[in-house]
């Protein structure tokens, strides 16, 4: 099914912004303006990559999740956490430490997301095999990537596999395997620390499928400070409680860059960071680049490691679960009696549900009308109207380049006055008044910026 | 709509502009996803043969709302044997050219796949003419 707009996590708050245009800037798919003062979303658009997220100055930009007392709702409480969680402590802190820590804050299960690791290897290879026409396959591993797909390389849509991500397929199992104890579908929350805010918006808006076994989010960034604060109060002394068996070092890596082409056979690249995947995706549009097996497309900085929500530096993190995984484990680790049983019983099952039945469909926002005599109109007008701007991408105007104010005016969303280049320009000719200019001013970006500058005496 | 793009012979740094280009602008007006493939495969292949060919080109281009034709003009040594020239893996690429990948003799049989309508006319030591259009219901 085919919708405009996607559910976003990232939410602006009006309140809190002043509208300093850094994350107009930054957006890879220029899904913000200013308006008013303050920035807007275009909801088509945002793939929620979450870069606004990282430079906004004053954390006006905000990442949705669950409330942490929601948890309590449930009778079986699950937190299913990614390895780059683990990875957010220093060596020093075992393994066994955190587990003890969540449960004492109330969970009654924690699960590593990365047990769903090897069998959607499994379904990968299988995948492929059955595939040898499509090439290159992309993973769906990365939500924003997929939403950029969606949005910017319509045409290669058909390139992402449709399988689902290691957090769902750990989801199925834990449901299943609770159920077998006795618990009630309605009576297990499942909780997933994520580390960006594209999981969540997967999760409460899953690509193509209606619906996710996960119950809820909790950001990463706030269950460590819960964790970390309880760890160093308790001077490191480790609770009693074991832990879940432990994952293989190429499991544990699997949300790292090169942590999935890793796995797969055939000739692959691993590539993260918004913008050098849109680098190479318009590569690969053009046919320029062929004789790629597997794409393995990451939106952050390091893959996982380097999330909006993470708080451990990126390389860091990275550095930790690949070479000193083992220091976070204790020699006496044992699996509880009580935890989740091994991923492995599910594994026919899992391997039934893996693959995502409906289609991911293209959405694109390239578009200037869907008919297109209009729409070829509107690019005439377009080209008009760049003929007349700057082109210094200055950003005065409210929007984060002379094309995207070109498009916004075609599109009926912005005025050619809104060019501070073309109000003087009319100024001079006598067809705007110095009033009207400033009251443009002011209609873009509110009227503290403005009135802050009446007395220029003292400077 | 009418749009034309230069193209340089022997830059391969920017092969692919022009293609890139028309992508962007075809993405733009809602033309089907297919199409564009069929459209940018077809000019890429033949932008990069101008690069690796021949001195200097033009690239014309004329959209409406049937059709798109590309016309790409070249000075250069031009095609003896266009026939031949149209068979898969022939090539008179420099050792040099292939060395980055290009020039494995595919260029022209690929045009031809991705565009309904072709003609070359080509004269040796003038240049080479190539007209390509695809139409957006085929």
């Amino acid at each position: 099914m085919e919708h405009n707009t996607f559910h976003h996590a990232l939410k602006i708050r009006e309140d809190l912004c002043i509208g300093c245009s850094h994350c107009m800037n930054v957006c890879p798919t220029e899904a913000i303006r200013v308006k008013h003062g303050k920035s807007v979303l275009y909801d088509d658009r945002c793939v929620d990559c979450g870069e606004c997220f990282r430079v906004c100055p004053v954390s006006a930009i905000i990442i949705d999740q669950d409330d942490f007392s929601r948890i309590f709702d449930f009778k079986y409480r699950v937190a299913l956490l990614p390895s780059v969680f683990t990875g957010q402590f220093p060596e020093d802190v075992s393994l066994r430490q955190i587990h003890s820590v969540l449960l004492e804050l109330g969970f009654t299960h924690v699960f590593e997301v990365e047990n769903g690791v090897e069998i959607l290897a499994d379904a990968i290879k299988a995948y492929a095999a059955r595939h040898t026409d499509k090439k290159p396959l992309i993973s769906s591993f990365c939500p924003a990537i997929v939403r950029l797909i969606q949005v910017k390389f319509p045409s290669l849509v058909d390139n992402i596999m449709p399988l689902k991500p290691p957090l769902d397929i750990s989801a199925i199992h834990i449901r299943k395997s609770l159920k077998q104890q006795g618990a009630a579908d309605e009576e297990t929350g499942i909780f997933y620390v994520t580390p960006c805010a594209a999981k969540i918006a997967a999760i409460k808006d899953p690509v193509g499928d209606p619906d996710s076994p996960i119950t809820g989010v909790i950001n990463m960034d706030i269950l460590f400070s819960k964790v970390f604060r309880q760890v160093k109060q308790r001077n490191q002394q480790s609770c009693a409680l074991p832990v879940s068996a432990p994952l293989s070092g190429k499991e544990i890596c699997w949300s790292l860059t090169n942590g999935e082409s890793a796995w797969v056979e055939g000739r692959s690249l691993a590539i993260d960071e918004i913008h050098n995947v849109i680098e190479f995706l318009e590569k690969l549009e053009n046919e320029e680049i062929t004789d790629i097996d597997f794409l393995e497309l990451r939106a952050c900085d390091e893959s996982c490691a380097g999330g909006v929500l993470t708080i451990s530096n990126r390389f860091l993190t990275a550095e930790r679960l690949r070479n000193h995984i083992d220091n976070y484990r204790t020699d006496d680790d044992n699996p509880h009696p009580d935890s989740i049983t091994p991923i492995s019983e599910s594994r026919d099952h899992l391997l039934k549900k893996v693959e995502i039945r409906s289609k991911i469909s293209p959405r694109s926002i390239m578009k200037l009308d869907e008919n297109m005599a209009e729409a070829m109109r509107k690019m005439e007008k377009v080209n008009r109207i760049m003929q007349l701007l700057p082109m210094v991408d200055c950003g005065i105007c409210g929007a984060p380049t002379c094309q995207a104010l070109a498009q916004d005016i075609a599109l009926g969303n912005a005025s050619i006055n809104y060019c501070i280049f073309i109000q003087k320009i009319l100024e001079q000719k006598g067809e705007l008044s110095l009033d009207e200019t400033v009251a443009i001013m002011q209609e873009i970006w509110g009227f503290g910026k403005t009135n802050k500058y009446r007395d220029l005496k003292g400077i | 709509m009418h749009f034309e793009f230069q193209i340089e012979g022997g830059n391969f740094s920017k092969a692919g502009a022009a293609s890139s280009q028309l992508k962007k602008i075809l993405k733009q007006l809602n033309v089907d996803v297919r199409v564009i493939k069929r459209v940018v495969v077809a000019l890429y292949e033949a932008e990069v043969n101008i690069v690796a060919h021949a001195w200097e080109g033009i690239i014309y281009i004329d959209i409406d709302t049937e059709k798109i034709e590309m016309k790409l003009v070249d000075k250069g040594p031009g095609i003896a044997d266009i026939e031949l020239a149209m068979q898969q893996g022939y090539s008179t690429a420099s050792q040099e050219v292939r060395e980055m990948g290009f020039g494995a003799g595919m260029g022209l049989p690929n045009i031809k796949n991705n565009s309904d309508l072709l003609k070359i006319t080509s004269e040796v030591g003038t240049g080479t003419t190539v007209a390509m259009t695809v139409y957006l219901n085929s």
